[in-house]
């Protein structure tokens, strides 16, 4: 089921990920590494960990935009950064709120949105795609446009679906984002429940209704070894171990190995 | 007087710096300005409210990632803490890395919420515990965020003190210049000048930064040290060794 997911993302796909604790689809992420998928255009919401890091290592990724990427207390993500110093991504340095202003365009069918802040700094210098305009209804007043994001798909774990494919996610309204701007959404989850999840109205605003998603796969443990809020805390020593091996690429190439080898579910 | 150690010299700082406030939210790495926000919640009976992004129990957000920013926006959140891999005199931050953009020499994780949240919110509290001239340069190399803005530039906010692991500064924003407010037990106005790429004021007389009380560090050790570790386990089990 898994793979059968992690299958409907072709080479050159733009992917909007989920950041670390709120849902990340570790277990699918092992599945496009093995695949060998190609070209991606990754989109960090609004930022990424372990799993860019690792697709970006894999050789998976052509482009990433996000406001960060990083392993936590355990630093700069290192394929990341090794990637950029060999030029074979590109990145579009972003600031948490201008992906989420972007993904509401997406989501609300506009072509841009507007933003505060970002005046002077160089991030906007760096982004041709980013336009200052002088706010149409003041005087004087330069204020930054964005461009929406539309990805491909949506690709995150969360906490409960049912067999009709809604999708429960409680108050990480991020992934509803997502899954809002997506044109498709691959939703990995702890559980299935036999319940109807739009029928219980105390629980029904916390559910990505069945119109947003395209596929669900079971997949318990599926955001390990990352944090899964409500459900785990971060396997500190598995985050470390790739920490320090993935300083070197052949570091990483040995993380790897063993990585594709262990089970897809990682329970 | 009880011993303490730096963190916890650094979070009694802070959260100095946070009375009077009534909402104050916490970034990502952010350990000790985590703390500090708890330490003063504590303190004033839930007066004032914190959220620290990241944490479950801490955080009474309902709306995603947007909240934070959309809060911000409307001059509902007073205190915000930023870092910076370099900092400059003029308060320029820059959290992308060092030489020529994108390969650059290092690269840090990214800008985060910087370049919007330090036009927003009216205290921005810079942190970063290792004051050396590896930091403090004189101009940073990639601006994630500008110490100040064109009149015409819509920007209720911006920095507003520094806190090291040798002092506190308070930052000029008419001037573009931050001056030493106090140091730190253990060190000297010397040492700052030592370790800082830029020139900064001096008063005639800098006063210690005071230590913290006993009653604070029962705070610490206990509830606030419990708080924390949901968020920072790492840091949390460094706290009590």
């Amino acid at each position: 089921m898994i793979a059968r997911l992690a299958a409907a993302i072709p080479d050159g796909a733009t992917v909007a990920l989920a950041q670390d604790s709120v849902g990340v689809a570790m277990a699918v992420t092992r599945e496009l590494v093995r695949r060998g998928v190609r070209d991606l255009d990754l989109v960090g919401v609004p930022i990424s960990g372990m799993q860019a890091d690792v697709l970006i290592g894999a050789g998976c990724v052509r482009s990433i935009e996000t406001s960060a990427v990083t392993l936590g207390e355990f630093g700069t993500a290192p394929r990341f950064a090794a990637a950029l110093k060999a030029g074979t991504i590109r990145v579009l340095d972003s600031t948490c709120p201008a992906i989420h202003a972007a993904l509401q365009a997406g989501q609300k069918g506009l072509p841009f949105m507007p933003l505060r802040g970002l005046i002077g700094t160089d991030l906007v210098r760096h982004r041709p795609d980013w336009k200052v305009i002088d706010n149409p209804f003041g005087a004087d007043d330069p204020i930054v446009l964005l461009p929406a994001i539309r990805p491909d798909f949506g690709l995150f774990h969360a906490p409960l679906a049912d067999r009709h494919g809604n999708v429960w996610i409680g108050r990480q309204r991020d992934l509803l984002t997502i899954a809002h701007a997506s044109q498709r959404s691959l939703v990995t989850v702890e559980a299935m429940t036999d319940d109807d999840l739009m029928g219980d109205e105390s629980r029904a605003a916390g559910v990505i209704p069945a119109i947003y998603v395209t596929h669900v796969a079971l997949a318990p443990g599926g955001a390990k070894p990352l944090k899964f809020v409500g459900h785990y805390a971060r396997d500190e020593a598995a985050v470390g171990r790739y920490a320090a091996m993935a300083r070197t690429e052949s570091g990483f190439r040995e993380w790897l190995d063993q990585w594709l080898q262990a089970d897809t579910v990682t329970a | 007087m009880e011993p303490f150690n730096r963190s916890e010299l650094l979070i009694t700082a802070i959260a100095r710096l946070l009375e009077g406030c009534r909402h104050v939210i916490v970034g990502a790495a952010s350990p000790i300005p985590g703390a500090a926000a708890l330490l003063v919640r504590a303190r004033t009976d839930g007066a004032l409210r914190v959220n620290v992004l990241g944490s479950q129990r801490h955080n009474s957000f309902t709306n995603g990632g947007v909240e934070t920013f959309d809060l911000a926006a409307q001059g509902r959140v007073d205190a915000f803490f930023l870092g910076g891999g370099q900092i400059d005199g003029e308060a320029n931050i820059n959290l992308v890395g060092t030489g020529e953009y994108p390969a650059g020499d290092v690269r840090w994780p990214g800008s985060f919420g910087s370049a919007y949240l330090y036009f927003l919110v009216p205290r921005v509290i810079l942190f970063r515990e290792e004051h050396t001239r590896r930091v403090f340069v004189p101009k940073v190399d990639f601006v994630s965020a500008p110490g100040s803005s064109p009149p015409n530039v819509y920007r209720p906010g911006g920095p507003w003190k520094l806190v090291t692991g040798l002092g506190v500064f308070a930052f000029d924003r008419a001037r573009k210049r931050f001056a030493v407010e106090s140091v730190h037990p253990g060190h000297t106005v010397e040492e700052i000048l030592d370790n800082t790429g830029f020139t900064l004021d001096i008063p005639e007389q800098v006063p210690m930064t005071p230590a913290p009380d006993p009653s604070t560090l029962t705070l610490l050790r206990g509830r606030i040290r419990s708080e924390i570790a949901e968020t920072y386990p790492r840091f949390a089990a460094q706290l009590a060794a």
